[in-house]
């Protein structure tokens, strides 16, 4: 017997990571920005899409979801209230979502056509692990937490953090009673991920949601 | 909870690569895992004997290499190697970071095979 060192130098996620390339080919050939919502179960995940769906569809902007659970359609049918196309996922144990499913997924879904959409959001499955080594083929990672979790959340799960290129914080109406800080909930966020947007928002009262929209707005066009 | 997930893709990609050697055992898989890879080394080896069993890595090793995050200091205009991901700033100045340089590897950096004799000799005579 004799023993030899095989060079591999190979991702392991390279499956998924080329079924994602091709994904993001087709969204930009299909022009529809796509965005991958991540964050801890919770979170308001559901609720922040709801009302960024409702307004988008308001102005008469063209937005559809995917939204991805272990189980249940109860998202689905709660965002289907936004009047956009909307489509479970549903994982079965799996604790994310990746390309592979999202291809699926998007194959099945006969009432959309990607090319008749401005935007496409995937809600993630609340979990802020997993999630962040599949790329899901979008164009802007948004991730989310809310003013009940704790300002140190961004340095327990730096490698989420680090992989987003937007934040938003959920449940701004219910700052107060949290003693929510801003100002450090804030460093932390740009200690892990410098520079990156922020948005302050509150699904239920709606602030911030007007400064989030013309975020979208500005990616769409660039 | 993932790592089973992970496990499973290097068995998928190391069971290609030994295909090309018959006969060959593979006795080491060598990982390059980037400290922000958001992979459990733990989880992982213990996922490991379970994902190798009846495959053609059964038995092997696992060998992993941890890799700090290396960040572009646009100050300095140099790269800084971090201590740790609580921070992302340069060593040297102490200004924020951003661009990442080093740190999401997940990756399989090579295996190491046990052949029979015979099989390395063929490829010698075909020379």
């Amino acid at each position: 017997m004799t023993t030899r060192i095989v060079e591999l130098r190979r991702g392991i996620l390279k499956k998924n990571d080329e079924l994602a390339a091709g994904l993001r080919q087709r969204f930009q050939a299909a022009g529809v920005l796509v965005l991958n919502l991540v964050s801890s179960p919770g979170t308001g995940k559901t609720a922040f899409l709801e009302r960024t769906l409702t307004a988008l569809r308001e102005k008469g902007v063209r937005a559809a979801a995917l939204v991805g659970d272990l189980e249940t359609d109860n998202d689905a049918r709660r965002l289907a209230s936004a009047g956009v196309p909307v489509r479970q996922i549903n994982t079965h144990g799996e604790c994310h979502l990746d390309a592979e499913t999202i291809g699926k997924h998007l194959d099945e879904w006969r009432e959309v056509d990607l090319s008749a959409l401005d935007l496409l959001f995937i809600e993630n499955v609340g979990n802020l692990v997993c999630p962040s080594s599949y790329d899901l083929g979008e164009s802007i990672r948004v991730v989310l937490l809310s003013v009940t979790e704790g300002e140190d959340k961004p340095l327990k799960y730096p490698g989420m953090f680090n992989s987003a290129d937007a934040a938003v914080i959920t449940k701004i109406d219910l700052a107060e009673p949290c003693e929510f800080k801003h100002e450090l909930a804030i460093k932390n966020i740009h200690e892990i991920r410098p520079g990156i947007r922020i948005f302050e928002t509150s699904a239920k009262t709606g602030v911030g949601i007007d400064a989030w929209l013309d975020y979208l707005a500005e990616q769409k066009r660039s | 909870m993932h790592e089973l997930s992970i496990a499973t893709s290097i068995v998928e990609a190391v069971t290609e690569t030994a295909a090309a050697y018959p006969g060959a055992h593979v006795k080491e898989v060598r990982l390059r895992l980037g400290a922000l890879a958001s992979v459990v080394e733990d989880s992982l080896r213990f996922c490991w004997d379970l994902a190798i069993e009846d495959t053609p890595l059964a038995g092997a090793a696992l060998t992993v290499v941890t890799l700090p995050v290396v960040v572009h200091c646009d100050a300095c205009n140099a790269d800084s190697e971090l201590d740790g991901v609580q921070s992302f700033r340069c060593s040297r100045c102490g200004e924020l970071a951003s661009d990442l340089r080093q740190g999401r590897e997940l990756e399989i950096e090579s295996i190491e095979i046990e052949e029979p004799e015979s099989a390395v000799e063929q490829p010698a005579q075909e020379k």
